[in-house]
């Protein structure tokens, strides 16, 4: 299935800003990170079609998955 | 008229009521100078700003309240002196200590809208605990690199639980550092959010988080609950 995953700030380094993956049929986020290669320890905010999600949730054909990682300077 | 300028946005009535408010400011360094600057011009009577360092050179490329003379002073000095000269009618109240789980409750209380301009994860879950706990609502922000995020935060909420999965995680600052502006954009921002909670209007971002890129001009506001 077609999952849309969008990349923020640092995550983007070395990937792209958007991109779409083919995964197998009910994949986790965690799948997603995978693929991706990304240290789910570098994910500080994770959304599901723009609302809060889990690691572990099953993704469903064309979920939008958004992923920021950690901004705590001031 | 000092406040003449504020109108009629901000009307007098208004004025007179932000001049009852208390605002505490948590740090004082990048994000921290600006939203004093901010508050103390605009006419919020009381702040009180919490941080136990002294300036650096290093704080030099950012912080406003940070100039060549004052190196090795406390920054809560610097802020009261300052504001002294910017706004007399501020009460501003500076408590040289760094907020630890044991002091916060005693530190914070009292005080209508608390501000984070922490520099560190750790101490933003101190933060908004002890901000549930007294009943206070909290306005977040944080910087790194090109890159901001703002949420508010009313107790209860919990956002910073949907914001930092990792709470003791180090954020992308230890290797992107914090440049000149971004600093002054989320504190502006973190400003306009306490004003709308004092006056009781307009929408916050509540439940939500902008995030904010400014390498590509990119502005996100997500729903987080």
């Amino acid at each position: 299935m077609d999952i849309k995953v969008r990349l923020f700030a640092t995550l983007r380094e070395g990937r792209s800003k958007e991109l779409m993956l083919q995964l197998e049929e009910t994949p986790s986020v965690e799948k997603v990170l995978t693929e991706l290669e990304i240290d789910e320890r570098d994910v500080a905010i994770l959304l599901i079609n723009g609302r809060d999600g889990a690691i572990d949730q099953i993704l469903t054909e064309g979920d939008v998955v958004s992923l920021f990682p950690p901004v705590g300077g001031g | 008229m000092r406040y003449d300028r504020n109108r009629t946005t901000i009307s007098e009535e208004d004025n007179n009521l932000l001049a009852q408010k208390h605002v505490c400011i948590v740090g004082s360094g990048g994000l921290g100078g600006y939203v004093l600057e901010m508050l103390a011009r605009i006419g919020v009577g009381h702040i009180t700003v919490i941080d136990g360092d002294v300036f650096d050179d290093s704080n030099l490329n950012r912080q406003l309240l940070s100039d060549e003379t004052v190196l090795g002073r406390k920054k809560v000095d610097v802020a009261i002196e300052r504001h002294a000269k910017v706004n007399s009618l501020v009460e501003v109240k500076g408590i040289e200590k760094f907020l630890t789980k044991e002091n916060a409750t005693e530190l914070l209380a009292g005080h209508d809208v608390v501000i984070d301009a922490l520099d560190n994860i750790d101490t933003r879950f101190v933060l908004q605990e002890s901000a549930e706990e007294l009943g206070i609502p909290m306005v977040h922000g944080a910087i790194a690199g090109w890159y901001g995020q703002v949420a508010t935060i009313m107790p209860g909420d919990r956002t910073l639980d949907m914001i930092y999965r990792h709470k003791e995680e180090k954020g992308a600052e230890t290797k992107l550092g914090n440049l000149s502006f971004p600093p002054a954009t989320v504190a502006s921002l973190e400003v306009a959010e306490t004003i709308k909670l004092l006056l009781d209007r307009g929408d916050l971002l509540r439940h939500q988080i902008l995030f904010i890129d400014l390498l590509n001009q990119d502005y996100h506001r997500f729903e987080l609950s």
